[in-house]
């Protein structure tokens, strides 16, 4: 099998694999990936990602790749801002928020988890970094998953955001005054927003053990 | 016949009256016997016997009256399980219903009556197909195809464990024990396995129903019993052929595989074509409102007997028919259709079930019966053993290839609610004279018996004491909807980044087929090119308009959050927010109130004689109508709101939204100051409320409101206004 024989960075792998809980052969499937997808490059740039074709037709396919060079998922601390391009370790950071919880964790793993995944989704939302999914940043989201049906989406988007914001302000404040603003959407709301959602058993996606890359592009 | 109870004392009506039926009904059929003298015959008489005033001719009606009466005492005994609170919470319907049924059927042994027993056909071909069509039309889709796979496995490979095992096991215990059971060869074995293995969904549904399960374990249990179907049908026959002739080549095996895919495979491609042709009718019903439902109904149920034409799976069918047509029916039917439709299919799978067990208690009293214990106990034992091993095996495979994991108490309950039932009795009963038939089907009895109440009646102790995760109770939010597709489109095109075709990505290109060619031909005019996003919130906003319209009172008003209070703020320095004094805010208040009860009371005496102008009667023509409504009503609220504004700023003159006939003389002088500061930051009614100073000082008169209120831009020629869904 390839995944084993290329395995040269043996030691680097172990650090990841400790950070990022995949095995070893995801990550060699992983960074075999990566190598296709930055042309044997150190580093991926935002323009490697237009080489892959399912992405082009994905509405909010811009989300998706500033979510890969969004310093808030990697992990580190209060690192806000983007970068520029990404090296494997980041792609393997971003892309462990999608592993699917192990079934041995006790509730205070899940939670932890059900968190990350959860941040990861507001992180999307939150374009300008300042901690609150304001309105004009929920409209977007809207727009961008109707954009495809054209002209009927605009007016109707603005009403399905608005709606789906005078939800969340009555799901987290209950009673305002009428002269009271709702900021935004802060992590917190967020959160209890989405808590019938389980985010932690369908955010994820199967990350194979075989090499299937060969078989798409 | 123990019916509901009432206070003692009182004679209960309804027994009399059911005591009355049953004694004239005994009477009636024994009077079958009697000659034939029904019509009266003037010409041919032996002494004259003057003019009959009153006859009796029973014969003429007994068919259909027989047919009512029974399902009027079943739906009199669903009546009567509610008005006993307490046994319906611990009892499974079920359970009842097959008490009673057992009930009526000593009752008719003992007046010497032949009690009807659960014929196969009335079965398969009437009371099956109800609850299947309505299982299938309601299946939620989303948890069905994630756990496909899961599905497929419990229902074929369990099954064909279930029986083999069973078959195998009784055969050698039948060895063993020798005397009367020696005579059963292998095969009758496992034909007897193969009628008894397969999980059954009319007990499932109606165990489950009430248990309110999470959603995950009921479409792993609910889907395994629909889809065993398939296997029950193949091995059935393959048994049953096999046993008349004696030996099995493995040629025979062989086919046997094929004839499985075939009749699968066939049973959902019969389903998907009478499916995709319902829909297909569907978008040209907009001028028939009436018969749409008949549509859905009759085109299921013809695919359910093609497909019992072939010997395919009717069950597979039905549901592929169902899960085929709905997404373009209702996106085509009216609303009141819909409703319709739900309606009856729950209508008629509720009378469904109830005869079916009641049917059940009835032929057990009635049918002939062979007991032998050994052969009895066995079989509910290896009912539960193999059961049990095969979902702990199966599981210890699946979970290997699942992402969410199956827990022990998720196995616990799977195991546990494989529950056998009618269908298990009625093959049983199709089985042609067999020499050990009565044994099997007393032993089928026995098992049926043995789920439905053991198992049944525990469950639900069960569920709570392992705390098994509930359904959630609420509707799904407009949130969840944006955040799921959201999702969808992430996974997916993680799915693309990470490089391989996964489970997203085919989903995503199946939708993107659907919208692209599909929807375009069976969905009528402007809906099929709308995303499912805008048409779950049009259901959203048509469900909340119709709240409105139904509760009809100002009770939410104090403390609603409104689009005031998310709309960023426009800097308006200067703005003095208008002030009324208390006396004025109460007399506007009062006219507000009585106007739109009055508007209420019109509305109702409108939708109730007048079809023509009801308003949610076409929802794809009225949406735009029905949005705007909406942002009328929002107006309102926001008017009454801002009437509530607590006095405690500084005098202003005072409002001028709405002229009343007290204030026409203070009200033109200040109108022109205060107008443009009215207006504030609310986009919306803006213009709705400059037309309101526009128009002219109004009559103290009724028809001031209406005029009060008028749209923007629409013609004045709408008197006969319907809308106005009533204040919040």
């Amino acid at each position: 099998m390839g995944a084993l024989n290329s395995l040269p960075d043996e030691p680097q792998y172990v650090g990841l694999a400790e950070k990022t809980g995949f095995s070893f052969e995801q990550i060699g499937i992983l960074h075999k990936r990566f190598k296709q997808l930055s042309n044997n490059g150190e580093t991926l740039r935002r323009e490697d990602f237009n080489t892959i074709p399912d992405l082009l037709c994905n509405p909010i396919r811009s989300e998706i790749i500033e979510a890969f060079f969004d310093r808030r998922n990697f992990r580190q601390t209060d690192a806000v801002g983007t970068v520029h391009e990404i090296g494997f370790g980041e792609f393997l950071l971003v892309m462990s928020h999608f592993r699917p919880p192990s079934i041995r964790l006790d509730d205070e793993q899940k939670e932890v988890i059900r968190t990350e995944k959860l941040r990861f989704l507001f992180n999307m939302h939150d374009t300008d970094n300042d901690g609150t999914i304001t309105l004009e940043e929920y409209r977007h989201v809207v727009e961008e998953l109707l954009s495809r049906s054209g002209a009927l989406g605009k007016e109707t988007a603005k009403g399905i955001a608005d709606a789906a914001m005078l939800e969340v302000a009555s799901i987290s404040m209950g009673h305002m005054e009428p002269d009271e603003f709702y900021e935004g959407i802060t992590f917190e709301h967020f959160n209890k927003l989405l808590k019938e959602f389980e985010v932690e058993s369908r955010m994820n996606i199967r990350f194979m053990n075989m090499d299937t890359t060969t078989l798409c592009k | 016949m123990a019916l509901s109870c009432q206070p003692l004392g009182s004679f209960p009506p309804r027994l009399s009256v059911c005591v009355l039926l049953i004694v004239f009904v005994a009477a009636a059929s024994a009077s079958h016997d009697a000659p034939q003298d029904g019509t009266h015959d003037p010409t041919n008489v032996t002494h004259k016997k003057g003019f009959p005033v009153l006859l009796f001719n029973y014969d003429h009606v007994r068919t259909p009256f027989e047919i009512s009466l029974w399902i009027l005492l079943a739906l009199l005994m669903k009546l009567g399980f509610h008005v006993i609170p307490r046994v319906s919470q611990v009892v499974p319907e079920s359970c009842l219903l097959i008490v009673v049924g057992l009930l009526v059927g000593g009752f008719i042994k003992a007046i010497g009556e032949k009690a009807p027993a659960l014929d196969d056909t009335l079965f398969f071909l009437y009371l099956l197909p109800p609850i299947i069509l309505d299982a299938g039309y309601f299946l939620p889709v989303r948890p069905f195809t994630e756990n496909v796979g899961t599905i497929l496995v419990f229902a074929v490979v369990g099954t064909l464990w279930n029986a083999f095992f069973m078959g195998g096991v009784m055969y050698g215990v039948c060895q063993l024990e020798g005397g009367q059971l020696a005579s059963v060869d292998l095969l009758s074995c496992l034909l007897f396995g193969s009628i008894v293995s397969a999980v059954d969904p009319v007990a499932v549904l109606a165990v489950f129903e009430e248990i309110h399960i999470n959603e995950l374990l009921h479409i792993l249990v609910f889907g395994e019993s629909l889809l065993n179907d398939a296997v029950t049908v193949v091995l059935y026959h393959l048994f049953k052929e096999f046993s008349a002739v004696g030996t099995v080549t493995v040629l025979d095996g062989v086919l046997a595989v094929v004839c499985f895919f075939v009749v699968s495979l066939g049973g959902l491609l019969v389903g998907a074509i009478y499916g995709v042709l319902g829909a297909f009718t569907s978008r040209f019903t907009s001028h028939t409102r009436v018969i749409e439902p008949l549509f859905v109904f009759l085109y299921s149920y013809m695919a359910y007997l093609s497909a019992e034409v072939f010997h395919l799976s009717g069950i597979m069918s039905l549901i592929a028919c169902g899960v085929t047509m709905r997404p373009y029916v209702e996106a085509n039917v009216s609303h009141k259709s819909y409703t319709t439709i739900k309606y009856f299919l729950k209508m008629w799978s509720s009378v469904s079930e109830t005869l079916i067990f009641i049917f059940l208690g009835v032929s057990t009293v009635a049918g002939p019966h062979a007991w032998n214990w050994t052969f009895v106990v066995v079989t509910v034992v290896l009912c539960l053993v193999s059961r049990v091993m095969g979902v702990i095996g199966l599981t210890y495979v699946i979970n290997k290839f699942r992402i969410v994991k199956l827990t022990k108490k998720d196995q616990f309950i799977v195991a546990y609610g494989g529950l056998r039932g009618a269908i298990a009795y009625s093959l049983g009963f199709l089985l042609p004279d067999h020499p050990m038939k009565t044994l099997f089907l007393t032993a089928i009895i026995t098992v049926v018996f043995f789920t439905v109440f053991v198992q049944g009646m525990t469950i639900r102790p069960l569920v709570e004491l392992l705390a098994v995760k509930k359904k959630k109770e609420t509707r799904r939010s407009i949130n969840e909807e944006i955040h799921t597709q959201f999702l969808d489109h992430l996974l997916t095109g993680i799915e693309g980044v990470c490089g391989h075709y996964g489970h997203h990505h085919w989903k995503d290109k199946l939708n993107r087929f659907n919208k692209t060619y599909v929807k375009r031909w069976l969905i009528a005019g402007e809906r099929s090119m709308e995303p499912q996003l805008i048409s779950f919130y049009n259901k959203m906003e048509m469900r909340q308009a119709m709240m409105m319209v139904e509760s009809g009172s100002s009770a939410k008003l104090p403390g609603l959050i409104s689009m005031q209070n998310i709309q960023p703020k426009v800097e308006s320095r200067g703005r003095t927010i208008p002030k009324i004094s208390k006396g004025r805010e109460e007399e506007i208040r009062r006219i507000l109130r009585s106007n739109l009860q009055q508007t209420k009371q019109r509305l109702r005496s409108y939708s109730r004689h007048d079809l023509f102008a009801d308003p949610f009667e076409d929802m794809n023509e009225n949406l735009s109508e029905m949005r705007f409504r909406k942002q009328r009503v929002e107006m309102e609220r926001r008017m009454s709101h801002y009437l509530t504004v607590p006095a405690n700023r500084q005098e202003t003159p005072p409002v001028r939204r709405v002229r009343f006939e007290s204030d026409d003389q203070e009200s033109s002088r200040e109108s022109s100051g205060v107008r443009a500061r009215n207006v504030g930051p609310y986009s919306s009614p803006a213009d709705a409320i400059s037309v309101l100073e526009e128009s002219p000082p109004l009559r103290p008169n009724r028809r001031s409101d209406g005029g009060a209120r008028r749209k923007t831009g629409e013609p004045p020629t709408q008197a006969r206004r319907v809308s106005d869904p009533g204040p919040n």
